[in-house]
């Protein structure tokens, strides 16, 4: 399944990943504050929904935002 | 792409931080489009294999310490003078590929008529021109491209036309020079048009590595602090007012131009 991380000390909390999600799994939680005294989003994805679509990375102005996508493995 | 694994299972990276800036985190305000086009840009130039290469050219504003954020060789220069710099330092070193990272005071107040020079000689080094409509770094005082009926610290009844005149066009301005091979307005408001924005920077680096003449993208950009409203809210005012005064598009095309001089000889 794909995932995404948030670098929590880049993030500045602007917010504009959360209504680029398709699937808002991006959420403003408040629940912790970073190095700088900001708070940083949170992914919240228990269901597995991110399809990986990297929308909330290219709006992200920090680049705080990395996207994983599984290996897709070849089968013998 | 990185292949990393995670609890037994491999993942690739999709989308991280460009390689051509540094770890550094940008100073810039929570919400402002100075850090999506830094990203972009590096993504470009990433992909073009370019970084040893590049010398970057770090003007007066906001931007004043992208030389912090980008990773490669950068000159921070007086207000207004990027271009006559770059001139010089394309002109010394010709294997180089010179960027200018300009705001909209800088570029179209206080450097006015390096502007207009480096682009009807045609210098080839590629500008980018963040027009946020405003002095951001100082404070919110208004621009050459603030809006009318705008509220800046300077005008504070909002710009009037009859006293101050109108939002400056640069792109629809150095299009017809005869120097300039590729002119382009992108907009920084979506994921749709961030991605636009970032075909258009790599066409402008291409017609500096091909040797074509001078290339400027204007990306239309966030200053929500300035502006007094939240990120949101500045990138819908860029949607739904900067793109009605500052049309998006294609200005110059120098391929374009070739192609059509083909056919039209072709066609005899
Ligand atoms: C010669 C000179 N005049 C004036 C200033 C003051 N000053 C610093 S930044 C700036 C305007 C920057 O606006 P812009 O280029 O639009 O950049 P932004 O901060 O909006 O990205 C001014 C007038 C200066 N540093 N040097
Ligand atoms: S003042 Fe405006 S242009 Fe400068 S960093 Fe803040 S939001 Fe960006
Ligand atoms: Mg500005």
């Amino acid at each position: 399944m794909p995932m995404i991380e948030i670098l929590d000390d880049a993030c500045k909390g602007c917010l504009l990943c959360v209504p680029a999600c398709p699937h808002e799994l991006i959420h403003n939680t408040k629940a912790k504050l970073n190095k700088r005294g900001l708070y940083p989003v949170e992914y919240v994805d228990p269901d597995g929904k991110c399809t990986g679509c990297r929308l909330c990375a290219i709006v992200c102005p920090d680049a705080a935002i990395r996207v994983y996508k599984e290996v897709k493995k070849k089968s013998a | 792409m990185d292949v990393i694994t995670i609890e037994g299972t491999e993942y690739k990276v999709v989308a991280e931080r460009p390689k051509s800036l540094t770890d550094t985190p940008f100073t810039y305000c929570p919400g402002c489009n100075h850090g999506t086009t830094h990203k972009i840009i590096a993504e470009v130039i990433d992909e073009l294999g370019i970084q040893h290469r590049c010398i970057g050219i770090a003007s007066v504003g906001c931007s004043v310490f992208s030389y912090e954020f980008f990773d490669f060789d950068f000159i921070s220069v007086p207000h207004g003078r990027a271009l006559a710099v770059a001139t010089g330092a394309k002109r010394m070193r010709p294997d180089s590929v010179l960027m200018t990272y300009q705001g909209d005071g800088d570029l179209a107040a206080i450097g006015t008529a390096e502007t207009i020079h480096a682009c009807n000689r045609g210098e080839r080094v590629t500008c980018i021109f963040v027009n946020n409509a405003i002095y951001g770094m100082t404070g919110g005082q208004m621009a050459p491209t603030t809006l009318l009926g705008m509220k800046t610290t300077t005008s504070p009844l909002g710009r009037d036309a009859k006293r101050i005149g109108w939002p400056m066009k640069m792109s629809e301005m150095l299009a017809p020079l005869q120097g300039a091979a590729y002119i382009a307005r992108v907009s920084m408001h979506d994921a749709k048009h961030i991605l636009k924005a970032k075909a258009a920077i790599k066409k402008a680096f291409r017609a500096q590595l091909e040797d074509k003449g001078f290339s400027m993208v204007e990306v239309l950009s966030n200053c929500n602090v300035n502006w007094h409203m939240t990120p949101q809210e500045g990138v819908k005012f860029i949607e739904e007012q900067m793109t009605k005064n500052f049309p998006l598009g294609v200005y110059k095309d120098v391929w374009q131009e070739e192609a059509a001089k083909q056919t039209a000889k072709e066609e005899g």
